[in-house]
């Protein structure tokens, strides 16, 4: 049942997007179309939850018992930069599909606030193994998400009629203000 | 571009980094409630970077170019581990609780890597690190506007000191995140407004 909250106040109450400000640089850049919102959405909830088993096992039996638990931060990030270039080189081997599908987003996921932060939480929260992948895994669905639903919105806003100096960021980032004005409604639930 | 203050301009404001690249979304949105988190935020990711845009100019010419991204990498988490040690040994702690996990996300601000492939990969020592500066104060410099905007209106105050008198209703929807993304839409609409008179 714990586990069960974790996952759904990652998803919806404290949602990585709209909450917590976590990947808004993707959120924002690859939001024009569905389609690649989903690829993208798709290619974070991969790397999210292999980053979080992965940051969770260093830091606990390496930085933990080598006393340098101040170095996570270069840690952190070192994992993330080889295990983006890892999964990329798996799915590029295994399945050419899946990779022509993800494959402009991969590297971009390297600089994705939204992986190194939850790694981050999961660390101060003092998470177990399991709380961590699942906080991993809701976290990165709740991108999903959000980045799902508000290129849906784009798409339509684009065909709209709007004045000259709102074109671009200012209407995106009003549309997604709109859409955390929404999900603070989440906040009462858990 | 060899000139330092003209350097400096153009981070200020002809490539304000927040209102004009429109890299750094993170730290912008999610620390603005109050001028003060923005001006500690500010502050710290221009400590980095202009650190990092120093040392990444000095070693630029012994890097291999295929291994450049991982060793800039190294180079600001060190220069942020630092920053966020300082912080917590001197900062007031209310500062380092408000700021959080942003502290340790400085690594992954677009900002810094942007300007370490963009300039510092490119320029010499001196014109990187005020590179640095400048890009960084145009970085405060918004933040802090930011923060001062959704203070005064969603708690009535300037840089924690009250300024509105008590019964004016305060709107607490602009210190949630809504009023964030908001806010800076309308502040970026107005800089576009300046920005297209200028140029016609």
């Amino acid at each position: 049942m714990n586990l069960f909250l974790i996952l759904l106040s990652a998803i919806f109450v404290h949602n990585f997007v709209l909450s917590q400000f976590l990947g808004i640089c993707p959120f924002l850049g690859v939001s024009k179309k569905v389609e690649t919102a989903t690829g993208m959405g798709i290619a974070v909830v991969f790397v999210i939850t292999l980053a979080s088993a992965a940051t969770w096992l260093v830091h606990k039996f390496i930085l933990v018992p080598a006393h340098i638990e101040y170095l996570y931060n270069i840690a952190f990030i070192l994992i993330i930069a080889s295990l983006v270039q890892l999964v990329e080189m798996f799915i590029k081997k295994s399945s050419p599909s899946l990779y022509q599908a993800l494959g402009v987003y991969l590297p971009l996921i390297t600089t994705n606030c939204a992986v190194l932060g939850v790694a981050v939480n999961n660390m101060n929260d003092g998470y177990g193994f399991i709380a961590s992948v699942v906080n991993g895994i809701g976290a990165a669905i709740g991108f999903a998400l959000a980045i799902i639903l508000f290129a849906g919105i784009r798409e339509r806003v684009a065909k709209c009629n709007i004045p000259k100096c709102m074109e671009g960021f200012p209407i995106a980032l009003v549309t997604a203000g709109l859409m955390a004005i929404a999900f603070l409604g989440f906040s009462g639930m858990l | 571009m060899s000139n330092p203050l003209k350097i400096l301009k153009n981070g200020i404001i002809d490539e304000n980094p927040t209102f004009v690249q429109v890299i750094g979304m993170c730290p912008t949105l999610a620390v603005t409630t109050s001028a003060i988190n923005g001006l500690g935020m500010g502050l710290s990711t221009m400590a980095v970077l202009a650190c990092s845009n120093l040392v990444i100019s000095l070693i630029r010419k012994f890097v291999p170019d295929e291994a450049r991204i991982p060793c800039y990498v190294v180079v600001i988490a060190s220069f942020v581990t630092i920053v966020e040690m300082l912080l917590n040994a001197f900062a007031p702690q209310s500062l380092v609780t408000a700021l959080g996990v942003y502290i340790p996300l400085i690594v992954v601000n677009c900002i810094i890597l942007a300007r370490a492939e963009a300039f510092a990969g490119k320029n010499g020592p001196v014109a990187s690190l005020f590179d640095g500066i400048g890009n960084g104060l145009g970085f405060t410099f918004a933040l802090v506007l930011l923060g001062c905007v959704r203070e005064f209106l969603g708690s009535g105050a300037l840089f924690g000191v009250t300024v509105l008198p008590e019964f004016f209703p305060r709107t607490i929807i602009m210190i949630l995140p809504p009023g964030a993304f908001l806010t800076l839409a309308f502040l970026m609409v107005i800089v576009n407004k300046l920005r297209s008179g200028k140029k016609s």
